[in-house]
């Protein structure tokens, strides 16, 4: 750890003084995806002014944990920088993968209160909560949703959900508002075909239905563990609201989700919605601008709005990821010099135009910014209610752990949803005792 | 011209051809096999050995700085008192003995009209071999379209013959039907290669005996039973190992089908295997698993073996 800290504040204090590296080729790994595209755009400024080349890995999201994390565990070189998922970050400062930033954070005057405390919280530090950073924030991610605004803006669509359920179709407040516009336009025929309600994350291989689940769960009251008490879970996983909130995404998916959707994720929503089969998407905001351009549904037929509130408060889960210096490269200096150029406010800002997500808060909360999009708002609105899954170094373990549970219950129908949870604690409680914290 | 073999045998410099002239036949066979028994032991044992050696452990292979302390049979019991393990070996079995018996009869089927002389018949095979041609992976994201309830052709096929409502029924994402959706899936894919073997077995009676049986005024029915299906059975015992073996293992075509789901209806051993060992990074609990299941197919192919050499002595 000693020889690592003392890499990465030479390394700082060699940016620092503006010494000029020899170019290197530097390989970028991330998921591959509309956002890595803009990246790489992004990136060609980085080349003409540091000299440096830049190369690129992108895995697609099923495989990219896997893969990825094969080649952290492995000590492989072939990422100098890792635009990692947030849930990694545990395992990946405690086992060594990345580097760590405070010295050259401090030496280069990039300052975390620059960046929405969510993402700082969720993409860079560990142990939570403390100032101890592993890597920038450098997509600003979480779960929305998109509906066809030009449908709930039929005049006998509206007039007929408003004689069914007594209030005006729009944006729903709540969850159960939700579950009813899902339910109300599930099997309806809209210009003679067929549609349905809400396309909704059901995946079980990797982290899909974990990653919708939580969007019902944080809302009816569901803790990872008690607040005042790590790893206790008793009780908070698997209280009378987490039930509640577990049964009321059941139900919305046996009542409000297209035929065939039992193991969606991000790619098959988005082409549902895009092909016209359902009114309602989950998805994470990455997908918004691609909505926007669509020619079936972008152009102003689609509006977005963040996910609504359950009885205990209104959450959104986190997506999103920090951008680290993978501590096994030969390449760090060259790797800080990206970092360092990437958190430049001008860089962030032309990252938010061309699609990405920024986190820095000189672009979010710049005036203009919530009209610079359709979408920008809900953006907003949705990063100030996140909440995200653990990031121990156990996570993948708590993630299926997770996945297997509710995806028995909620798509298979086994068992009760207490039943479900009850199970979850155990897992969990399990994986803790091997790790040593329970 | 001088014979090739004397023509190298000179070309060996004098110095070696001394050094091998003094060296006994068995030496010169180990010399010969020495590197294939390296590779073996590297490649097959040495790794048997270690996991062997892991499942005893608590290692976890993301864990570099972590103390690996040796726990005896404790990953063995967990294992094998886990309901979960039990419902994923459950999932094998039905797998396992559907797409066995469905592959061998229909692929014997074919393999017997396949041996009647008709027009057309080298074209028939080679359409009927093409699904095996195919890599798993794309046959299950195939099939995945196949199955969509909303533009899939089965569901219109079933909808067609049924009446019942193609959206109706989703056969990836219903509990009671995606066992038999992987088991069609599968069995789409290698019928064709049951009936190659079972084709190969048929072609090897000779004539000459059904030409007796013939003279003997047996009937077709019976010829069937006293000569084909004896003379074909070590064929069909040998498809039978073969589809056994594979499909114990099966990992890539349900993967893209079902992911192991709904729920975990359809995660076979091999599915589960894989997230204890790279997802979860269990990896002495899943060296132990893994050590079972090799003991579990070794055990019953070496029956298995066993039997079928009976049936070919007979």
């Amino acid at each position: 750890m000693k020889t690592k800290l003392t890499c990465s504040a030479a390394a700082a204090a060699l940016l620092a003084t503006g010494s000029v590296a020899q170019a290197a080729d530097l390989t970028l790994c991330w998921a591959a995806w509309d956002p890595a595209n803009a990246l790489v755009e992004l990136s060609k400024d980085f080349e003409a002014q540091s000299g440096h080349n830049m190369n690129f890995e992108f895995v697609p999201w099923p495989n990219f944990a896997d893969r990825m994390l094969n080649e952290l565990n492995s000590g492989g070189q072939l990422c100098d920088l890792m635009i990692g998922d947030s849930q990694w970050i545990g395992g990946s400062a405690e086992n060594g993968h990345y580097v760590k930033m405070n010295d050259f954070f401090d030496a280069n005057g990039i300052d975390m209160g620059d960046f929405l405390p969510a993402t700082v919280t969720g993409y860079a530090e560990w142990p939570k909560n403390t100032p101890n950073y592993w890597a920038l924030p450098a997509y600003a991610d979480v779960v929305g949703w998109t509906y066809r605004k030009d449908w709930f803006e039929r005049p006998e669509i509206q007039a007929e959900f408003k004689e069914k359920y007594g209030r005006d179709l729009g944006v729903p407040a709540t969850l159960g508002e939700l579950k009813d516009i899902a339910e109300f336009f599930q099997g309806r025929e809209i210009d003679g075909k067929t549609v349905y309600g809400a396309a909704i994350y059901t995946e079980r291989g990797s982290e899909g239905i974990t990653m919708g689940v939580t969007n019902a769960l944080y809302g009816y009251g569901f803790e990872f563990n008690n607040p005042e008490n790590p790893y206790e879970m008793e009780g908070f996983v698997n209280s009378a609201e987490a039930v509640a909130g577990l049964e009321f995404y059941k139900a919305l998916y046996d009542v409000g989700t297209p035929p065939g959707s039992s193991n969606w994720y991000m790619g098959e929503n988005i082409d549902a919605y895009k092909s016209g089969q359902v009114a309602l998407q989950m998805n994470f905001a990455f997908i918004w601008p691609g909505v926007e351009a669509d020619p079936n549904v972008g152009g102003g037929k689609s509006g977005y709005f963040a996910n609504p509130a359950g009885p205990a408060g209104q959450f959104a889960q986190l997506g999103g990821q920090g951008i680290s210096v993978v501590s096994y490269s030969e390449n760090q200096d060259a790797a800080l010099e990206y970092i360092k150029w990437f958190a430049q406010p001008e860089i962030q800002q032309r990252w938010w135009d061309m699609g990405g997500a920024s986190a820095m808060r000189a672009v979010v909360e710049a005036p203009g910014f919530a009209d610079s999009q359709p979408y920008a708002q809900t953006f907003l609105d949705s990063m100030a209610i996140v909440k995200d899954f653990w990031a121990e170094p156990a996570f993948a373990e708590l993630l299926l752990s997770m996945q297997e549970r509710i995806h028995n219950y909620v798509i298979a129908g086994d068992g009760t949803a207490q039943e479900a949870l009850d199970g979850l604690v155990k897992d969990w409680t399990e994986t803790f005792e091997d790790e040593g914290k329970l | 011209m001088a014979n090739p073999v004397t023509a190298a045998a000179k070309a060996t410099p004098e110095p070696v051809a001394q050094k091998i002239r003094g060296l006994s036949d068995r030496t010169i066979a180990w010399i010969f096999v020495a590197p294939t028994i390296f590779l073996l032991l590297a490649v097959n044992i040495f790794p048997l050995i270690w996991t062997i050696r892991l499942s005893f452990t608590n290692y976890r292979v993301n864990r570099p700085n972590n103390d690996v302390e040796w726990v005896g049979l404790r990953n063995y019991e967990r294992i094998l008192n886990d309901p979960d393990i039990w419902s994923t070996m459950q999932a094998t079995a039905h797998f396992l003995i559907w797409t066995i018996v469905l592959q061998v009869l229909i692929g014997f089927t074919l393999a017997y009209l396949i041996n009647k002389k008709f027009k057309g018949n080298d074209l028939w095979t080679t359409i009927i071999v093409f699904p095996m041609m195919l890599s798993p992976a794309v046959v299950g994201n195939f099939w995945t379209f196949l199955y969509q309830p909303q533009i899939g052709l089965f569901n219109y096929v079933v909808a067609f013959f049924t009446g019942a409502d193609p959206s109706s029924f989703s056969m990836i994402g219903d509990v009671n039907l995606a066992p038999w959706a992987i088991v069609i899936a599968d069995t789409w894919m290698w019928t064709p290669f049951v009936m190659l073997i079972c084709l190969a077995g048929l072609r090897s009676i000779p004539d000459s005996i059904y030409e007796a049986a013939e003279c003997d005024r047996a009937s077709k029915w019976r010829q069937f039973w006293t000569i084909t299906i004896p003379m074909a059975l070590p064929f069909l015992m040998l498809a039978v190992l073969f589809r056994g073996i594979e499909n114990f293992k099966m990992f890539d075509l349900v993967v893209q089908l079902t992911g192991g789901g709904p729920g975990n209806i359809t995660t076979l051993t091999s599915i589960d295997l894989k997230r204890e060992a790279f997802e979860k990074w269990r990896t002495g609990y899943s060296s132990a698993y893994a050590v079972i299941l090799f003991v579990t197919v070794f055990g019953l192919a070496a029956i298995y073996v066993k039997a079928l050499n009976k049936v070919k002595e007979r």
